[in-house]
């Protein structure tokens, strides 16, 4: 299979990128690394009449301390960042989740920003960045504005990206003193998410104090389990009270069913993964 | 048209693409690199994998421009100049880990990618490693074997570029270089 006709271009920095995008109009996509486009073009799914490949923008690349926060280029690669020593130490959600996500040789090229725009409701990353509350970075003709995680996911494959803009870096706020856990179910290696969950859990003591939690594939867009969130604010760290908060996990969900599985068990599925994820993130002993 | 630079399998080449050419396309039909195959063109199988820049990707989910600039290693450039298999392909020989051959190629490209960053994996750690390569003939089990054997005797080698010309001397670099690389990872 191969694409349709292209035009193409690499810019080398951000702003020669806003540039291109805007010349080539409504119908260009642009291209992080390719791992969600490329089978998109083959099976001629996306044919855009130019493609903007950010490669050459090394600026987009890699991991810088930004205080409270670590920003994540957007061209920066899944494998580079499971390896930076600082996601490691400052935001070890994103590594684990990171790792689940298809298989080394995607993991060689696709982008964490890539993955991220590209807002696929069965992607690992966009529930991650709800649960930790990530702030994107976006750049356009008329400049630079930041959108929250919570904004940023509009609808299936659909971000709050305008078609003149490219998303630069992402904020990841570090959480000392939070347990963290990616939950994923699927029934192959490689294979995407049926259902995941991201939950990210403060602790005092015997009390959950606040927990973050977000769904992955529940739905059009990622959504956070407010009502187990709601149900867990000061809850005792017990199996009995993770229990009854986990099953609220589907509230306000939308799954769909399809041949992995169906709506109903999708949301079955939630409600069990969530009090693994909680269990897991707020250290809970469980039974099984 | 995109004018593209590449060395693969050591040796440069400098030509004009259409931008929608992927990466396998231009290996197998522009340079006759038809050791590198293509199984399912939908990123599933890991047939076509090839180390660009020492990294393994699927080349056909990658187009022939993003890769300009790059190095890229196909199965052909493994062995030495000699005939000499590679070590991973002369443990695939000797295991037997395949039966149809076709995910061989990119089998072994992804094995040779498993094992520069963990020269010391666990069976569970080469499954984990190759879940991105499909073998349709379940060969599984012998393909393990075969990148156990192989990992087992790169540890006994020096760490050093495969093409650095001069032997080691037995016994004293060979044995050290699995505690150097353990430092260093």
């Amino acid at each position: 299979m191969i694409p349709a006709q292209f035009e193409y271009a690499r810019p080398s920095s951000v702003q020669e990128a806003v540039r291109a995008l805007a010349e080539a109009g409504e119908d260009a996509k642009v291209l992080a690394g390719g791992q969600s486009l490329i089978p998109m073009l083959r099976m001629r799914l996306a044919v855009p009449s130019t493609v903007i490949d950010l490669g050459g923008v090394s600026d987009m690349r890699g991991v810088r301390d930004d205080g409270d926060a670590l920003a994540i280029g957007a061209m920066t690669t899944y494998a580079d960042v499971i390896r930076d020593p600082m996601v490691r130490e400052h935001a070890p959600l994103v590594v684990q989740a990171t790792e689940t996500v298809a298989d080394r040789q995607v993991r060689h090229m696709g982008t964490f920003g890539g993955a991220l725009a590209h807002a696929d409701p069965a992607g690992d990353m966009p529930s991650v960045a709800l649960a930790l509350d990530m702030m994107f970075d976006i750049e356009g003709p008329g400049g630079r504005r930041a959108v929250p995680a919570g904004e940023f996911f509009v609808d299936y494959f659909t971000s709050a990206l305008s078609p003149d803009e490219i998303l630069v870096s992402v904020r990841v706020p570090k959480l000392p003193g939070w347990g963290t856990h990616y939950e994923k179910f699927n029934r192959v290696a490689q294979a995407w998410a049926i259902v995941g969950v991201a939950a990210a859990v403060r602790r005092s003591g015997d009390t959950i104090e606040k927990a973050r939690i977000a769904l992955t594939n529940m739905g059009p867009t990622p959504v956070r389990a407010r009502g187990v969130e709601e149900a867990l604010a000061g809850a005792p760290a017990t199996a009995e009270a993770l229990a009854s908060a986990a099953a609220r996990a589907d509230e306000g969900t939308a799954p769909t069913g399809d041949v992995s599985a169906s709506s109903e068990y999708r949301s079955y599925l939630a409600t069990v993964l969530t009090r693994r994820a909680v269990a897991a993130a707020a250290g809970i002993p469980q039974d099984g | 048209m995109s004018r593209i630079s590449l060395k693969v399998d050591g040796v440069r080449y400098d030509d004009d693409v259409d931008p929608r050419t992927l990466l396998v396309h231009h290996l197998r039909e522009h340079l006759g690199k038809v050791g590198t195959v293509v199984g399912c063109d939908t990123t599933n199988c890991g047939a076509c994998t090839v180390l660009m820049g020492g990294k393994s990707v699927k080349s056909c989910t990658v187009l022939a421009a993003q890769a300009d600039g790059q190095e890229i290693e196909t199965v052909e450039g493994l062995a030495g100049k000699d005939g000499s298999l590679h070590p991973v392909q002369q443990a695939f020989h000797d295991s037997h880990a395949l039966q149809c051959g076709y995910c061989t190629p990119g089998m072994i490209m992804a094995a040779v990618d498993l094992l520069a960053e963990n020269p010391e994996p666990t069976d569970d750690e080469v499954r984990e490693g190759l879940e991105g390569n499909l073998c349709r003939c379940t060969g599984y089990q012998n393909i393990v074997r075969a990148v156990q054997d192989a990992a087992a005797v790169m540890r006994a080698e020096v760490p050093a570029p495969r093409d650095a010309g001069t032997e080691p001397m037995e016994g004293t670099r060979g044995t050290t270089s699995p505690a150097a690389e353990e430092v260093a990872r």
